[in-house]
């Protein structure tokens, strides 16, 4: 952008905010019981995750009757995303990008899971079975044990085989980006 | 009620002029056969052959498109997964090849949804926004629209834009397959400054969480430089209008010069935090993976592009004088040049931009060129005010490799064989 239309821009800007001084109540206050019903996001640090617990062979059950239709038996060979393999393959020709090649943190997992799945009824799976379900997926995937489990405390302990494959956009990089000021 | 009995009588009287419906009809069978435009109007070889005037349509609540002309996006999947049931397909392309300006028409705005594009009551619509703020609030329609608002020209473009051409080149793509995930619109609405302010956003909140209100619930983490602060916003009108349910109705995001993905649609819930969240599409998906198999993240901003739309690939010329005409965006700033070769790429000439030429909006380009009947290759090349130039394709995918998916910008070119036959080919 130029520096003219940059200032045409701060000044419009200002315009805007000189106005609003003189009334500036637009929204009303949210109440903590209302945020905490939409408040689903998880960070890799698990922040955000919730009470619960959830094993691998319950995870198979759940996965069976909600995410197999669409992911294929044991999460390959579906009409959508493969999620199990391709560990290995991501400097190939033909990379396989999947939950365990290529997934970068297992708290997204459970974001995802909770937030965007099943496809046809998003949020329908309780936390339990979300658990139970990421652990399926990470023990497909040689993640995790057969006999694993998840829950908020070893959920963010797991560490993902392609943690260490991001490089962050020098514009953007989160660890140096707000660092200066 | 004498007024009134007159109007009644005049909508009751039979209409001795009704029968040149039928000449209508005619006329719409003739143009169906014709099949095209150009072809319909070289019926009418003599101005004897023009229809007489005629009375028309009555006057309408609506303006619908000519009859003649058939505008249509079209819905595809991944690369190479074209000419797909719309109920599997993932996005849907402008014709770019058919339209005139900068502008996109609200219904051919090219469309990216991840679950369906719902269609939300605006009455039962909310915004919350919350996390390390002072005062969290909620925000319904109606309270966007009773603040003071910013209108601006910006493009949108999904970051699949151009991926049918990493790895080959269908020579059958036409300019809508190759580059048709890129609109430019008026988008209206509310600084997401001010809604910053209202809510008092901690000092050390540097990183936003924007989500959307569709059943996947689209998240993306945005750092709040300086730029995005003062840039973006919260839309609710599209060219002058509510925005239509694809593109986000009631509310959206509007980041000027970013990835399309970022521009949450159906926008329902603004949390500030100290650091991104690492949500499914800012990891798994809108990654880069380059050639050693490492893949780039946040690389946020769409880069300095542009593409010749006509003539463009499934299109035929004669030889003699042609009109060169093409689109060009960045997102770093302002469309500065644009260049065109009309042999493969060996020397350039600079052409005419439209102007003014908006910050972050796509800008129409145009050249005359007269072919001279033998096969050559055509390509158009942008220059932004940040001195940025779009890359030739050898040189991008030396750099960024070939699986990247996301984030091609390399200049497209145009075959011309000696028929006059266009065709879409790497380089």
């Amino acid at each position: 952008m130029s520096s003219t239309s940059k200032g045409v821009l701060a000044a419009t800007i200002a315009l805007v905010f000189a106005a609003p001084a003189l009334a500036y109540d637009f929204g009303r206050p949210a109440t903590p019981g209302e945020i905490a019903l939409w408040d689903i996001d998880v960070r890799p640090d698990g922040k955000g995750l919730p009470p619960g617990s959830g094993t691998v062979a319950q995870g198979k059950q759940v996965f069976t009757e909600n995410c197999s239709g669409c992911h294929g038996d044991n999460g390959v060979g579906g009409l959508k995303d493969r999620l199990v393999g391709g560990q290995g393959t991501l400097a190939s020709a033909n990379p396989i990008k999947t939950v365990g090649s290529y997934w970068p943190y297992a708290t997204t997992l459970f974001d995802y899971i909770r937030r965007a799945m099943p496809y046809q009824a998003p949020g329908s799976l309780s936390n339990e079975d979300t658990y139970a379900v990421a652990a399926y997926l990470l023990s497909l995937n040689g993640i995790l044990t057969a006999d694993g489990k998840l829950d908020r405390d070893s959920l963010p302990k797991v560490k993902m085989p392609n943690r260490e494959g991001f490089v962050p956009e020098p514009e953007f990089d989160p660890a140096k980006l707000f660092k200066k000021k | 009620m004498g007024d009134h009995m007159k109007f009644s009588l005049d909508l009751a009287e039979p209409d001795h002029k009704r029968p040149s419906l039928s000449r209508r009809c005619f006329i719409t069978a003739s143009a169906g056969l014709a099949g095209s435009l150009a072809a319909g109007a070289a019926a009418a070889d003599s101005l004897a052959d023009v229809p007489p005037r005629e009375d028309g349509a009555d006057l309408s609540g609506h303006s619908e498109r000519s009859q003649y002309v058939k505008l249509a996006r079209i819905p595809e999947s991944g690369p190479g997964k074209r000419n797909v049931d719309p109920a599997d397909a993932i996005n849907s392309k402008t014709p770019l090849d058919k339209l005139f300006g900068g502008i996109t028409p609200s219904d051919l705005h090219y469309e990216r949804s991840h679950s369906g594009a719902p269609d939300l009551d605006p009455a039962m619509h909310r915004l919350l926004v919350h996390g390390m703020v002072k005062k969290p609030l909620v925000f319904n329609v109606e309270d966007l629209k009773s603040m003071p608002s910013v209108s601006r020209v910006v493009f949108i473009e999904c970051t699949g834009n151009g991926w049918e051409n990493w790895k080959k080149a269908d020579a059958n793509l036409t300019v809508q397959n190759t580059h048709g995930l890129v609109s430019t619109n008026e988008w209206t609405g509310v600084p997401l400054k001010l809604i910053v302010d209202l809510v008092g956003k901690d000092a050390g909140s540097h990183w936003m969480l924007a989500e959307g209100g569709d059943a996947a619930g689209v998240a993306r983490s945005i750092p709040l430089t300086d730029e995005i602060l003062n840039e973006a916003f919260i839309a609710y009108g599209q060219n002058g209008e509510p925005l239509r349910p694809a593109h986000g109705f009631p509310m959206r995001l509007v980041m000027p010069g970013f990835e399309g993905n970022l521009n949450i649609k159906w926008l329902r819930r603004l949390k500030f935090g100290e650091q991104p969240w690492m949500t499914r599409w800012e990891t798994a998906r809108y990654t880069q993976l380059q050639a050693n198999g490492k893949a780039t993240q946040f690389q946020l901003r769409m880069d300095t592009n542009s593409v010749i739309t006509t003539p463009s690939g499934t299109m035929a010329i004669k030889p003699g004088y042609q009109r060169i005409n093409g689109l060009a965006w960045s997102g770093h700033g302002k469309i500065a040049k644009v260049e065109i070769s009309t042999d493969g790429a060996n020397s350039w000439k600079p052409a005419q931009l439209t102007q003014p030429a908006l910050p972050k909006a796509q800008v129409r380009f145009q050249m005359d060129w007269v072919w001279d009947g033998k096969p050559t290759r055509i390509v158009s090349r942008s220059t932004d005010d940040q001195g940025n130039v779009q890359p030739d394709r050898k040189s991008f995918v030396a750099a960024m490799g070939s699986n990247a998916l996301f984030h091609y910008n390399a200049q497209q070119t145009w075959s011309v064989d000696e028929t006059g036959r266009v065709r879409n080919v790497l380089d």
